[in-house]
């Protein structure tokens, strides 16, 4: 592992809300969940109850397989304890803000396979997040 | 209805200030609010409408409007952060081609060196109540220059795109600020200047990031009856277009910008194609900003923008496409890190004939203003006029 990763960030607890409290509470289990509409068939991300594309609201939480790719990353090099920002693909198709870890950050690369881990966050759930595969 | 025609910028100013230690944010509105009512020949019992976003203190533009005494008919406080003040002139003429005022005035004021603000490399959260997306990026540490980092990432990735064409921005900005007195940075730097300096947030640079300064500007819309009446050069408006650019769902796209929307509908509106344009003003909140910008704005292919941005093709007197010629936010001024207002006021500038002589584009009778608020990399409001001298 790289020395990078050695020094602790700590992570802000996100704000769980009604209507993504399933999100986190899978997230605190080791899952990544994902809405998919069950009227017009598209996934989607961040998750709500009312479909962005169709505006349906039977939408549906899924389970992902938390494999995805690499959309793009950066590198935060300003920062107390550097981290590598970036949008993953989701194997499902939508693309999430995430972080990349426990990995050498300059060898990161678009499209790179990655794979789901779990992150504690201070005072809050999980929060998933990706690691080469 | 277009609105090609039905308005006038008359009136326009920039405040001096980089660092406003003794001006309050409202002295501030009220300071260039007078500097542009003066500079159009009005006053300010001729404003009927006033624009502001939300940078003005209080709740839309009720203070503002007290503050300074206004009566307006007509008032506006759209906020799509720093493009506001584009999209502003295009709702003004909207309201002065619906009878809603004749005189709109437009503020912009920021104090976030002074007020000891956050900079572009802390991860901000908005406070009370979150928005929707918040729990899902505030956690994981967005900032304003790693978000517009992953765009600069994929251009390169999909592009080939190099830091030595990005660096050519600033090259191109700092070579015009050389002649501006009140820009914030006002030495000419090279292109290894821009890629030695250190990272930032990968692959930007800190040469490749915008200032963060103090002060403000305003700006007059008038309706046509109005600039006839007035002493100064007439800056028509030929067409204006707004757009907010989101994650579309998870159907993320950091290849583009709103100004793919913007530019056509605006083009189209003013009658006029790329080529045809003079004089750019394009947000430069970052290198990447400008280079995407110009590409959506159909100055360039997809893709194509390092080339077109490189070996000073953007340098007034030198290349063929003269943008920023104030020094722009990379080099002068971001008011607020809201620098739209400013674009606006060059290229008024420029149409005028009142630019710097070292870098006043000759014959300068068309111009574009483009603004991107928000971060580019999450969900951002573009906003693009077109301007003609008369
Ligand atoms: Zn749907």
């Amino acid at each position: 592992m790289a020395a990078q990763e050695t020094k602790q960030r700590k992570l802000p607890a996100p704000t769980v809300s009604a209507e993504a409290q399933a999100y986190w509470d899978a997230a605190n289990q080791g899952k990544l969940l994902v809405k998919k509409c069950l009227a017009c068939g598209e996934f989607h991300h961040y998750p709500r109850p009312l479909c962005p594309f169709c505006f349906s609201d039977k939408t549906e939480w899924i389970e992902a397989s938390g494999k995805g790719t690499i959309y793009a990353f950066s590198v935060m090099r300003r920062a107390p304890v550097p981290y590598a920002m970036a949008y993953v693909t989701l194997a499902e198709g939508p693309r999430m803000v995430t972080n990349i870890v426990d990995c050498d950050f300059d060898k990161l690369k678009c499209e790179q396979p990655v794979k789901v881990v779990f992150k504690p966050t201070e005072g809050g759930p999980l929060l998933p997040m990706f690691t080469p595969a | 209805m277009s609105i090609k025609g039905t308005a006038y910028i008359a009136g326009i100013y920039e405040h001096p200030t980089r660092l406003a230690k003794d001006l309050s944010l409202a002295q501030i509105h009220a300071e260039v609010a007078k500097g542009a009512l003066e500079d159009a020949g009005l006053t300010k019992d001729d404003v009927d409408g006033y624009f502001c976003a939300g940078d003005a203190p209080g709740l839309g533009p009720m203070s503002m409007v007290e503050y300074m005494g206004l009566r307006p008919r007509h008032v506006d406080a759209t906020d799509t952060g720093g493009s506001s003040y584009v999209l502003h002139v295009g709702h003004a003429a909207q309201a002065i081609a619906a009878g809603k005022c004749k005189v709109a005035l437009i503020t912009l004021a920021g104090r976030p060196r002074a007020e000891g603000m956050a900079t572009g490399t802390v991860p901000r959260s908005r406070g009370g109540t979150p928005t929707p997306d918040e729990p899902f990026e505030f956690p994981y540490g967005p900032t304003v220059v790693n978000m517009y980092a992953m765009c600069a990432t994929r251009h390169m990735y999909e592009f080939g795109t190099t830091s030595e064409q990005l660096a050519w921005i600033k090259v191109a900005a700092s070579h015009h600020a050389q002649h501006n007195p009140h820009a914030l940075l006002r030495d000419v730097v090279t292109v290894e200047d821009v890629v030695k300096s250190p990272m930032i947030a990968d692959p930007l640079h800190r040469l490749d990031c915008c200032v963060i300064t103090d002060g403000g500007g305003a700006i007059v819309v008038v309706a046509p009856e109005i600039a006839k009446s007035l002493k100064r050069p007439k800056v028509k408006l030929l067409g204006a277009a707004e757009f907010v650019k989101t994650q579309m769902g998870g159907k993320v796209d950091l290849t583009y910008s709103g100004a793919r929307v913007t530019g056509t509908a605006t083009f189209e509106e003013a009658g006029v194609k790329p080529s045809d344009i003079k004089y750019v003003s394009i947000y430069d909140s970052f290198t990447i900003t400008v280079l995407m910008q110009l590409e959506d704005l159909g100055f360039a292919e997809k893709g194509k923008g390092g080339k077109l941005v490189a070996d000073g093709n953007l340098i007034a007197g030198v290349g063929k496409l003269p943008f920023n010629t104030d020094g722009g936010g990379l080099c002068s001024n971001h008011p607020g890190n809201r620098g739209g207002l400013t674009k606006v006021l060059e290229a008024v500038r420029q149409l005028r004939g009142e630019a710097h002589p070292a870098v006043q584009v000759k014959n300068c009778d068309l111009a574009l203003a483009h603004g991107t608020g928000g971060s580019l990399g999450l969900r951002h409001g573009s906003a693009t006029v077109i301007l003609e001298r008369e």
